[in-house]
């Protein structure tokens, strides 16, 4: 199981993965140890492969950066737990291959060092707190979550 | 239980019952998208892809830096033309056509029930004739390229009443931005928007693009006008046709909210988020360098016929520069038929070419540091139309006109 690292509502994208290293970032461990940055400065350091960020509302607002998605990813993010997402985030996360969950009973029973792992196919976030089931993502996205992303994806698909 | 209008169009299009939460892989009837078309090609080798899945339902429009700004726009541009010639693309708008989310409309691949998917967050203006329509990513419009397909979630549905009638000095603008200063820019976050407005005062195809626009300011994933008489007339179909995509009496609403017209007044959303929104006459007296009309929420022949309204026999004030960008070429010859462009020309303004203009802040009238601009388009965000030391104030057409007059921001109330 992965390790739960809590944060509030509006989580935007600003302090997901700072603004000034847009353009001048782009390596994946790199992007990493900024990832955020300017919310849990330690976070980069804390942050093991399978861990999971639990949220409250709106996460992820702001610009329609992918490098905010990716950011965590590259720490080793397993999936995002909200009680919602902006909207561009969530996609970005799919399209990324980063589980974008909305769970607000999940969201609100979780805290941060409790423990919880994600299970795609059968659609339950299994934690210490109990389980939480969600609508299982059908299999297409499934498919995407799985690929590692979008991109990854449809160049398996073509390749077939 | 009865079906919203997106749960509609979902389930019409994914061949089974689709409700509010579900994410299902659909195919648009139409995918958009702009002069970020040149950066979207460079994905299909990324993906490992060469052709288009449907040529056919791809829609191409040179709008944002036209006519290119400088070699690398010109580059771009240039590799699109190569690009629609090569794919087989024949609804391709190059420059001067108009601002695209115009332009889907007046060439009708906007239509009631369809599914249009574009690579811009304003895309959700064809739901004005009853379209479901959404702005999604440059990666995922490359992924429908290629496969014709995406997958979406079905939204939610939040449901705006429209009560009453609007006063003479009051415009859709002023609704769309009262709407927004009321439930904040993130009030209809992930939700579908419908607006509802009464049967014997509807509001025109242009009001309702203004609506449906400006719901991408309130974080909603589209905006929809129930196509009525209106709609059917402008495509020169029966009403009859539409009635089975309105939501049904019984749907499921996330949230309803009324809002009574009659209390509108002209309002101005002030720098730097379009939720930070005010009556004109309390910021009456703000400087401003710059004023400008068009753009794709608000560059419509009404728009103009309004501005002409007020600067009919007056002069724009000395140390303003007011710029004209109408929304496409055929709202531009409409003007010039109805003598709007001599009556904007002889009060002082610069016609421009159609198209986004300054909005994106890349050319054709950007702003100097600590310089201010009353516009009409949709996003007031620091730094977009130049310098990030400068100002947007976004109103109607009516109150960027009174205010180009007054050389300083001010109300159209008195014009009225
Ligand atoms: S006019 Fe402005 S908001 Fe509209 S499409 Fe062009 S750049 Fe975007």
């Amino acid at each position: 199981m992965g390790r739960v690292f809590k944060y509030g509502d509006d989580v935007n994208t600003d302090v997901l993965f700072p603004g000034k290293y847009t353009y001048t970032v782009s390596d994946p461990k790199e992007m990493a140890q900024h990832a955020l940055e300017d919310l849990d400065p330690e976070f980069s350091t804390k942050v093991k492969p399978g861990d999971i960020i639990v949220a409250g509302s709106n996460f992820g607002c702001g610009s329609s950066r992918e490098q905010a998605v990716l950011a965590l990813k590259y720490a080793g993010v397993a999936a995002v737990i909200a009680k919602s997402f902006a909207r561009i985030y969530f996609r970005n996360c799919i399209n990324s291959g980063l589980p974008a969950l909305t769970l607000p009973e999940a969201a609100r029973a979780l805290n941060d060092g409790d423990e919880a792992e994600v299970d795609l196919a059968s659609g339950v976030v299994r934690t210490n707190k109990g389980n939480f089931a969600f609508a299982p993502f059908p299999e297409e996205v499934q498919a995407i979550l799985k690929a590692g992303g979008l991109i990854e994806y449809l160049r398996n698909r073509l390749s077939e | 239980m009865g079906k919203t209008f997106s749960e509609k169009v979902f389930s019409n299009k994914a061949g089974r019952e689709v409700s509010a939460g579900e994410i299902v892989t659909l195919e648009p009837d139409c995918i958009l998208s702009h002069d970020n078309t040149a950066a979207i090609l460079k994905k299909l080798p990324e993906i490992g892809a060469t052709k288009l899945k449907y040529p056919e339902r791809t829609v191409v429009v040179l709008d944002h830096v036209t006519p290119a700004a400088d070699s690398t726009h010109a580059a771009n541009h240039k590799a699109i033309r190569q690009f629609v010639a090569d794919q087989g693309i024949k609804s391709f708008y190059d420059i001067g056509r108009g601002v695209c989310h115009q332009v889907m409309v007046e060439e009708h691949y906007a239509y009631p029930g369809r599914l249009i998917l574009g690579s811009d967050s304003h895309t959700t203006t064809a739901g004005a004739v009853g379209a479901f329509a959404a702005g999604i990513g440059r990666t995922e419009t490359a992924g429908v390229w290629v496969t014709g397909e995406l997958w979406l979630k079905c939204p939610e549905t939040l449901r705006i009443k429209l009560n009453g009638s609007l006063r003479d000095c009051a415009a859709a603008k002023d609704v769309a931005l009262t709407i927004i200063g009321s439930i904040g820019a993130d009030g209809a976050l992930y939700r579908a928007v419908e607006f509802a407005c009464d049967a014997e005062k509807p509001f025109s195809i242009a009001d309702r693009m203004v609506l449906c626009n400006m719901a991408a300011e309130m974080g909603a994933k589209n905006g929809y006008f129930p196509p009525d008489g209106i709609v059917a007339d402008y495509l020169g179909e029966s009403a009859a046709r539409f009635a089975h995509m309105h939501s049904d009496a019984d749907a499921q609403y996330a949230e309803e909210l009324s809002f009574n017209l009659a209390d509108v007044e002209p309002v101005i959303a002030a720098p730097h988020t379009v939720d930070n929104v005010h009556p004109a006459r309390e910021l009456a007296g703000n400087r401003i360098d710059q004023a400008l009309i068009g753009t794709c929420t608000n560059g419509r022949i009404e728009d103009l016929r309004s501005a002409a309204a007020v600067l009919a026999g007056r002069s724009v004030a000395e140390r303003v520069r007011l710029l004209v960008f109408p929304a496409s070429a055929k709202v531009y010859r409409q003007a010039l038929e109805e003598g709007l462009v001599r009556t904007l020309l002889d009060a002082g303004a610069v016609w421009m070419n159609p198209g986004c203009g300054p909005c994106l802040g890349a050319h054709e009238g950007v702003l100097a540091q600590g310089e201010a601009c009353i516009s009409t388009a949709n996003r007031n965000f620091r730094g977009r139309m130049g310098h990030p030391d400068s100002e947007i104030y976004l109103a109607s057409p009516a109150t960027v006109a009174a205010s180009a007059v007054a050389g300083e921001i001010a109300s159209p109330e008195e014009y009225f």
